[in-house]
């Protein structure tokens, strides 16, 4: 059955390959296409299509048509080496993808061996750009630790706190959260961690941490975590007249957040993701989505777009697919996109793109300029 | 010396809030040597019922005091009725069942009440009104210790008095203490067994229900998994203290409150369970009963 199948797809490929015959630009795009997580990667090829559909329309690239090879990785590490082999094979001059952080990294060396560029619209981890193993990395959205990287800044830069507590949920989110807040702290040197600790998650109160923390004499609190517990420490922080701002992460950057501490929860701020939304590229991303699937797009279709365009933008100016020259583009010349004006910092992440700090004012959360 | 007082004063709520709902727990099982695992949800229907009969009378608009007790005396009710109506369904066809039946049905009790409430009202956390007024003489030191939270120890003060007093001195209380002996002699000598056990469920009950008002009053949220963790550490509370004994719940519930505060505040909040239950096997140890209980010698 399997034979069938492959047969008939190699010969669906190369029915493919006999009608492009004309020279063409060939990009890939790698992630789940099938499977649980398929939700992930449908949106990249569908951003990956629309984007080369309106260039080819237009002309083309380098004044070849741009040709997008899918390529399956199901989100798994040892089928993401092959996909990566399949699109080497086919001699692609960059790769959209991969979607899942392990995959990627998988399927990163053996682009690095063959010089083709990478970039993903989904891969989180840090490690990817920060371990500098892989040059050929670059990705439109903000890895794991950025948001803890813009708290720490904003709280010893714009708020000027010198000594800072702490204080995370013990969960996977709000520890990492916390653990890279604390890291930041001491790396940058302008304020010190007076408290590091975790409260249990549905705990029936936080008075003992929140009178620590007052002890502690910290003029800010970072939390890592979600809004449930958030709330009770804000509460209880005004209740028990700590006077230290209340800075924490996306998962209280809910409106149940406001909701539930009410008047306490004036004036705490949160990161969270930059509102795109009157963005006019965000616009036209997704209305070239609903007009060609009559659906909503799913999720990292504007990270993916926006990869597209900065791909394609950069071999543009370079004025060739070739690796240095294409990657150095990247680097050095901002592209507007739908997440916002962006180009690439020296480890490959978006300068530009990413979270924003927002603060509750009046009972909403308004974005800190 | 403040920190000290700042953390024993936080224990001294924690361990009432236990209190509240440790007593419930400790009855039943005291009678019917039944652990109710669905007490920690009666807990949180009273909480439920609090909300939803304050958010009316503040639409009529009611001064708080009246919302607070009339909203009080709602869930108690509704509560109380929660625990009969449990009983009567899950338990009593189970009495003379294996021991380990009525506590299975038990757990299936807290699942049904977790998932009804979720269904019928909603995942999300609701943010609880404050219905307790700071009182103008609490506002010097309502950051060390809040109105809400005197409320709270007050109130296991008082509630702890009257059902010793309930128990010790009334009929109802010596037929209570007749069923918790001897199932079949308190039968033969003409106690209403079902009728106590109905009693120790209702007010167990309304117990939970006080709790939960007051409770969430002091933390102003709630959703439908409140009454899993509190029931569990209620739980432990009345096991520590010595199941079955109403003062021996109210002590393992401070000494838990305690343990939880100091640890949180001399050494890590990251190990405030660990030190909470660490106390728990280390008092089994030497004093298996608990604190208060009674080891009971079997008769052969």
């Amino acid at each position: 059955m399997r034979k069938i199948l492959s047969a008939i797809a190699l010969s669906a490929l190369m029915a493919v390959a006999s009608v492009a015959t004309a020279e063409t630009l060939k990009i890939g795009v790698a992630g789940p296409h099938s499977g649980d997580l398929a939700s992930y990667g449908i949106p990249a090829t569908r951003a990956a299509d629309l984007y080369a559909k309106e260039i080819n329309a237009n002309g083309g690239l380098l004044g070849m048509q741009i040709e997008i090879i899918k390529s399956d990785d199901v989100c798994k590490q040892e089928i993401a080496v092959n996909t990566a082999n399949k699109l080497v094979s086919e001699k692609v001059a960059f790769v959209l993808g991969h979607i899942c952080s392990g995959a990627t990294k998988a399927a990163l060396g053996t682009y690095k061996d063959a010089g083709i560029a990478v970039m993903s619209p989904s891969a989180t981890n840090p490690a990817l750009t920060k371990s500098g193993d892989y040059p050929n990395f670059f990705r439109t959205i903000a890895p794991d630790d950025a948001q803890a990287k813009l708290a720490v800044d904003f709280t010893t830069d714009k708020l000027n706190a010198k000594k800072i507590a702490v204080i995370h949920d013990k969960g996977d989110y709000g520890k990492g959260f916390a653990e890279f807040a604390k890291m930041f702290i001491e790396e940058g040197g302008k304020a010190e961690v007076v408290l590091f600790e975790g409260v249990t998650p549905g705990a029936v109160d936080y008075t003992a941490v929140v009178q620590k923390v007052k002890r502690s004499k910290a003029n800010a609190v970072i939390f890592g975590g979600y809004h449930p517990e958030a709330s009770k420490i804000i509460t209880a922080m005004k209740k028990k007249k700590v006077d230290a701002f209340f800075v924490s992460d996306d998962g209280v950057k809910d409106d149940t957040f406001i909701k539930v501490a009410g008047e306490y929860s004036e004036g705490g701020y949160a990161t969270g993701p930059k509102d795109n939304s009157s963005n006019d590229l965000y616009k036209k991303a997704h209305a070239a989505h609903e007009a060609a699937y009559s659906e909503k797009a799913g999720a990292f279709y504007t990270e993916a777009y926006s990869a597209m365009i900065a791909i394609t933008e950069a071999i543009k100016a370079a004025g060739t697919t070739d690796y240095d020259k294409v990657t150095a583009v990247l680097k050095n010349q901002w592209v507007e996109t739908p997440i916002g004006k962006i180009k690439f910092d020296e480890r490959g992440d978006a300068i530009g793109a990413g979270f924003s700090v927002y603060q509750v004012q009046n009972g909403k959360y308004v974005e800190v300029k | 010396m403040e920190y000290f007082l700042e953390l024993f004063l936080s224990g001294l709520t924690r361990g009432s809030i236990y209190a509240l709902i440790a007593l419930g727990y400790t009855m039943v099982y005291g009678i019917i040597q039944l652990i109710n695992f669905a007490h920690g949800e009666i807990y949180m229907i009273g909480a439920f019922t609090a909300l939803i009969a304050a958010s009316v009378l503040t639409i009529m608009g009611w001064p708080t005091i009246a919302i607070f007790i009339v909203a009080t005396i709602a869930a108690v009710v509704y509560s109380s009725a929660y625990g009969f109506t449990i009983e009567k369904i899950a338990y009593k066809p189970l009495r003379n069942a294996p021991r380990l039946s009525p506590l299975i049905s038990a757990i299936g009790m807290s699942l049904f009440l977790q998932n009804y409430v979720l269904l019928a009202q909603t995942s999300d956390f609701l943010p609880f009104p404050q219905l307790i007024p700071d009182f103008e003489f609490m506002e010097p030191i309502s950051h060390i210790f809040s109105t809400a939270e005197l409320a709270i120890v007050l109130t296991t003060v008082i509630v702890m008095l009257l059902l010793t007093y309930f128990i010790k001195f009334t009929n109802m209380g010596k037929a209570m203490r007749a069923t918790a002996q001897d199932k079949k002699m308190a039968l033969l000598i003409g106690i209403n067994v079902d009728m106590v056990i109905s009693v120790t469920f209702i007010i167990g009950s309304a117990l939970a229900a006080l709790g939960g008002v007051l409770i969430a009053n002091h933390i102003g949220q709630l959703n439908f998994y409140i009454g899993f963790i509190a029931g569990i550490k209620a739980f432990t509370a009345a096991v520590l203290g010595g199941i079955g004994s109403i003062p021996g719940a109210v002590l393992g519930a401070l000494i838990l409150g305690w343990t939880e505060s100091f640890a949180t505040g001399y050494i890590s909040s990251d190990y405030e369970d660990v030190f909470a239950f660490a106390l728990l096997v280390l008092i089994l140890i030497f004093r298996p009963a608990g604190l208060l209980g009674r080891s009971e010698t079997k008769k052969v």
